[in-house]
């Protein structure tokens, strides 16, 4: 299993870098943030933008980069299928999975795994 | 079932309440903070102690509300995601419950890059959408995030804030809905200078049936001198000033402009006070509790209902 794990993550890492600027935090959430990897985000935020956003759209960290999750809403307008995920409520990250395979953990409904105190909502 | 707070019950009773923002101290002796709080006195309902605000260190708000608590007035502890991870956040939280503590507003915080430490690591462990869901896990189902069981379970008022003026402006009142639905009771806003935006705001979050689910107090800020205003305008992100208010303070002789602060004030009050949907009203004086008093009083908000304080220490909901 490790081996196979690696030879994922030799696959995936540099793809999801290249295209999302991806984290590899293991539990990707893409189809829910319009294609805007949110662990970009300065502050991690899984669940939306921070009340700190630029007025022309920019980051508050960052003022020369655009906010991940401007960027997100757009990009959930422009979904076909998911543009109501970015309404969901995301779970806490689990830090544990880190540098891991988000395709392995999908398959084997790892990332799915919640604290056992997190309330499942409704559409989340 | 009782209000969690004086706060609470004042809302539910439909009151329009006021509340404020208490300058945060950097001193060890408490009368700093007491000081300052005594100007307060009569003239809020309840009185928020800020979490490290603008990312620079101050005493703890969770030190600063019980040293209110303590002197009977009614305090609402910011706690941000910045400074602490889920633990950490968790044990200030039962700590304030048991120290007499039933309101509570959570969000991400400031950047530490905003503040006077800017080399820090920022910890964002959880965001702040989900710090909401745990205190509302910790009040209503009695368990920590990792599911283990609370010997007696918090009763917590839980605030929330947003900001109507940040892009992507037709997601936030999506995301006011997101919080209300992981358990805020109530919303304080970024500060409003810009009534006509404002109300775009409240009217999506009207038409999102959220009007009759969470308290929404818009913050109106008090500001003291063109320079002031100019530096909230230009410096502070998330903050939207319009020119027609800087102009109109820069236009105003110097001795007179804490006056004209005074008077836009009130003059925002008055205003988000006919938006439908709007319970009450959050003060700011940048390090000016008496402007808050001047506002109060010139805006028509005093007297203060005298409720009397809930019990405020231990007793569950």
């Amino acid at each position: 299993m490790r081996v196979i794990e690696r030879l994922v993550v030799a696959v995936e890492k540099p793809l999801k870098e290249a295209v999302w600027d991806c984290r590899m935090c293991g539990q990707c959430i893409l189809h829910s943030t319009g294609l805007s990897c949110p662990m970009r985000c300065p502050k991690n935020l899984r669940n939306g933008p921070c009340g700190g956003v630029r007025a022309n759209g920019n980051c508050e960290v960052y003022p020369d980069k655009r906010c991940v999750w401007v960027e997100a809403w757009e990009g959930s307008r422009r979904l076909p299928v998911f543009r109501d995920h970015i309404e969901h409520l995301q779970k806490p990250v689990d830090w544990q999975l880190q540098g891991t395979s988000s395709w392995i953990n999908l398959v084997s409904a790892r990332d799915g795994v919640a604290p056992k105190g997190w309330e499942a909502h409704a559409g989340s | 079932m009782p209000a969690p707070s004086r706060l609470a019950g004042l809302l539910r009773d439909g009151r329009f309440v006021v509340t404020a923002e208490l300058t945060s101290t950097n001193s060890a002796d408490p009368e700093a903070t007491w000081r300052l709080a005594e100007v307060l006195r009569g003239s809020v309902d309840a009185v928020n102690c800020t979490d490290n605000t603008g990312a620079h260190v101050h005493m703890s708000s969770l030190a600063a509300a019980h040293l209110l608590v303590e002197k009977g007035i009614e305090p609402i502890m910011q706690l941000t995601v910045r400074d602490r991870n889920r633990l950490a956040l968790q044990a200030d939280l039962l700590g304030a419950a048991a120290l007499g503590i039933r309101n509570i507003v959570l969000m991400s915080g400031d950047d530490v890059t905003a503040g006077d430490h800017p080399e820090a690591r920022r910890i964002y462990d959880i965001d702040s959408m989900q710090l909401i869901e745990v205190a509302a896990g910790m009040r209503d189902r009695g368990v920590y995030l990792s599911g283990r069981k609370l010997e007696q379970a918090p009763s917590f008022f839980i605030g929330a804030v947003e900001n109507p003026f940040a892009p992507p402006l037709e997601f936030r009142p999506l995301r006011l809905q997101k919080k209300v639905r992981a358990g805020a009771d109530f919303i304080q806003t970024q500060l409003v200078f810009d009534v006509p935006l404002f109300a775009r705001f409240m009217s999506m979050v009207g038409d999102l049936g959220l009007r009759d689910k969470v308290f929404i107090i818009p913050s109106i800020g008090i500001p003291r001198s063109a320079r002031g205003a100019r530096f909230m305008r230009d410096k502070v992100p998330g903050l939207h000033v319009p020119d027609a208010i800087v102009d109109r303070l820069e236009k105003t002789p110097p001795a007179r402009q804490s006056q004209e602060g005074i008077q836009i004030a009130v003059e925002l009050v008055k205003a988000v006070r006919e938006i439908p949907g709007v319970a009450g009203v959050h003060l700011i004086g940048i390090k000016w509790e008496e402007g808050v008093v001047q506002v109060a009083e010139a805006a028509g908000l005093l007297p203060r209902p005298t409720m009397s304080p809930l019990a405020t220490v231990g007793g569950s909901r």
